[in-house]
């Protein structure tokens, strides 16, 4: 079944398809960066694959490796059930240049796996509509399940926020206190 | 005497039109768990709202990466803590997985009791608490009572109420106590009258029945989309259930029904837990008869499992095997597999990354009430506050899963 599935992507993309694997029941494709979204609207628009499911996205930090990180989706078909792990390689040695497509436009619920992807490993999706920290705080240095992020540093603790400094979307023209309200008598003079 | 406004023009004394911005939580008497939602308010009404989730966020992923593969465990227990023995089993099923191996089927039963035991937990804490904040205090008690029996075998059985630290990679901690079966048949019948007595509290009461019908609804296309799994996704009528579509253990031979809604409104949510209680005494009942009383529990591989603790002491052999699993941790082959369950939210994930060491390299928790959390924002807009209350309650957030 879904060994059929990896040689549909091979024959409807041919090159972009790095490598295809499948281990311990599980079905690997590796794509090209560059083919991600192209290939996850594949996935979910062909009815042979049909997955209208993302199950899991996450990132793996191979320091070792050039491109050094490695974004696994985790896709699943409810319908015909079947799953394939899709993964790609992004980002040089020193983690920078760290891009890829966002896949919200195709599954609306990759938008906070996305979110942390990018908290924890400083993956940047281009095209996300809300990219921020989600598990961190918006002051915290550099991201955590990076290989090289020491797992005993300790970062300084933040200043208290003042209150027109909201988070977004919130600016701090958007909404209001009811101190801030001007209340008009009527009589000007 | 003049009427005061007599000199006003017409419109200056408006109250303020423009919209007014909330902040709930993320410590707030009306919420379980540790979230934040800021909320513009037009009125009562929400214009629009941010979740903002990781005030508990411990980690879990980076601490994974530095002891050995038994010592995760703990972890798991620490993420969902309304049902860790589910957390257990996953974690243990999907190390198998990448290790290749299969526990004795005594084994797989004793699993799947307990795991289904620890999923009547869940969702009678979930229910207990959902009704607890529209102010229903009685079924809480009820249902908690309920939470107590099962509390009380699994501590019986592994020592601790709530963080059990119970599943081992190729089997369990410990064999099933002399009298399990007995005290788990015996639980049985009281869970499902206790159940029975709150629901007459609950179901028939006209403020509790509005609260939830109608009220945080989705669509099976937003919710499948979304990424929802579990008792939430079934209630918008998606028969999925991870030990139906892809079974594991021996679900396969265990008879029992996915319940699920139609509307996927909060009443739904609280509907189909309530159901998935009864499927789930079903399933004990059914895995009691099949469990054989006696056979190993663990597998029969010396890399894996710790060797019985009198061979530890009396033989170098023994002493060897322990300290080379204690020391060096399971030396898991090279490779990865995602391992999924069903927990008690939903379909509970373990991306694992072993590099050959006795040290996971990676090991990503796919936590069901992450994906399920993230429509919170959707779900609320447009309601009034007063529906945040319930519909955060009916997702049964739990905080240590959603932030790691």
């Amino acid at each position: 079944m879904s060994q059929k599935l990896l040689d549909i992507l091979k024959a409807q993309f041919g090159s972009d398809i790095l490598e295809t694997k499948s281990e311990h029941g599980d079905d690997t494709a590796v794509v090209l960066p560059g083919s991600w979204l192209k290939i996850a609207r594949f996935l979910r628009d062909d009815s042979r694959c049909d997955m209208q499911m993302m199950v899991d996205l996450c990132g793996v930090d191979y320091p070792s490796r050039e491109p050094r990180f490695e974004v696994v989706m985790h896709l699943h078909s409810i319908n015909l059930r079947h799953r394939l792990r899709l993964k790609t390689r992004v980002g040089d040695a020193e983690g920078d240049g760290a891009e890829l497509d966002s896949v919200v436009s195709v599954w609306s619920g990759a938008n906070w796996f996305e979110r942390e992807t990018f908290d924890m490993m400083g993956v940047v999706f281009v095209g996300h509509p809300d990219l921020r920290r989600i598990l961190m705080y918006p002051e915290f240095v550099g991201h955590p399940l990076r290989k090289d992020y020491p797992a005993d540093k300790a970062q300084p603790l933040v200043p208290f926020r003042e209150g027109y400094e909201k988070l977004p979307p919130f600016d701090r023209f958007e909404g209001m206190s009811f101190g801030r309200q001007v209340f008009r008598s009527g009589k000007a003079d | 005497m003049e009427p005061i406004d007599q000199e006003l023009e017409e419109g200056e004394l408006e109250l303020p039109s423009q919209p007014m911005s909330l902040n709930m939580g993320p410590s707030h008497p009306a919420m379980h768990g540790t979230i934040r939602v800021v909320m513009e308010l037009s009125g009562e009404t929400i214009l629009k709202a941010d979740v903002q989730i990781g005030y508990l966020h411990r980690g879990f992923e980076k601490m994974c990466e530095r002891g050995s593969w038994s010592q995760v465990f703990p972890y798991v227990d620490r993420c969902n803590y309304a049902s860790p023995m589910l957390n257990n089993v996953g974690f243990a099923l999907a190390v198998e997985k990448l290790l290749g191996v299969t526990v004795p089927e005594r084994c797989q039963y004793y699993r799947v009791v307990l795991g289904e035991l620890a999923r009547i937990a869940d969702h009678l804490t979930c229910n207990g608490a959902m009704a607890m904040e529209l102010g229903a205090f009685t079924p809480l008690l009820w249902f908690i009572k309920g939470r107590e029996m099962i509390y009380d075998i699994m501590e019986e059985e592994t020592g601790a109420r709530l963080t059990h630290s119970f599943g081992r990679v190729g089997g369990m901690a410990q064999p099933p106590s002399s009298n399990f079966k007995a005290m788990v048949g015996a639980v049985l019948p009281p869970i499902l009258s206790i159940l029975g007595e709150a629901e007459t509290l609950l179901l028939q009461n006209r403020i509790f029945i509005d609260r939830l019908q109608g009220v945080g609804k989705i669509s099976a296309a937003d919710a499948i989309a979304l990424g929802w799994t579990g008792p939430c996704l079934r209630s918008t009528g998606v028969a999925y259930d991870v030990r139906k579509a892809h079974p594991y253990l021996v679900y396969d031979r265990l008879s029992f029904d996915v319940p699920v809604g139609q509307e996927g409104d909060n009443w739904d949510r609280f509907m189909v837990r309530l159901e998935e209680i009864r499927q789930s005494v079903r399933i004990i009942q059914q895995a009691l008869e099949q469990m054989p009383d006696s056979g190993p529990i663990n597998v029969d591989d010396p890399r894996i499992v710790l060797p019985p603790k009198d061979e530890v002491y009396s033989t170098i052999e023994g002493t060897i095997q322990h300290f080379k699993i204690v020391m060096e941790g399971i030396k898991v082959p090279a490779g990865e597999a995602y391992g999924y369950t069903e927990g008690g939210n939903g379909e509970l994930g373990f991306y694992l990354v072993s590099d050959g060491s006795g040290t996971p390299y990676r090991v990503r928790i796919r936590p069901p009430c992450f994906a399920i959390t993230q429509a919170l924002g959707g779900l609320i807009t447009g309601v009034m506050i007063p529906d945040v209350v319930p519909t955060f309650g009916s997702l049964n957030m739990i905080g240590g899963e959603c932030d790691h």
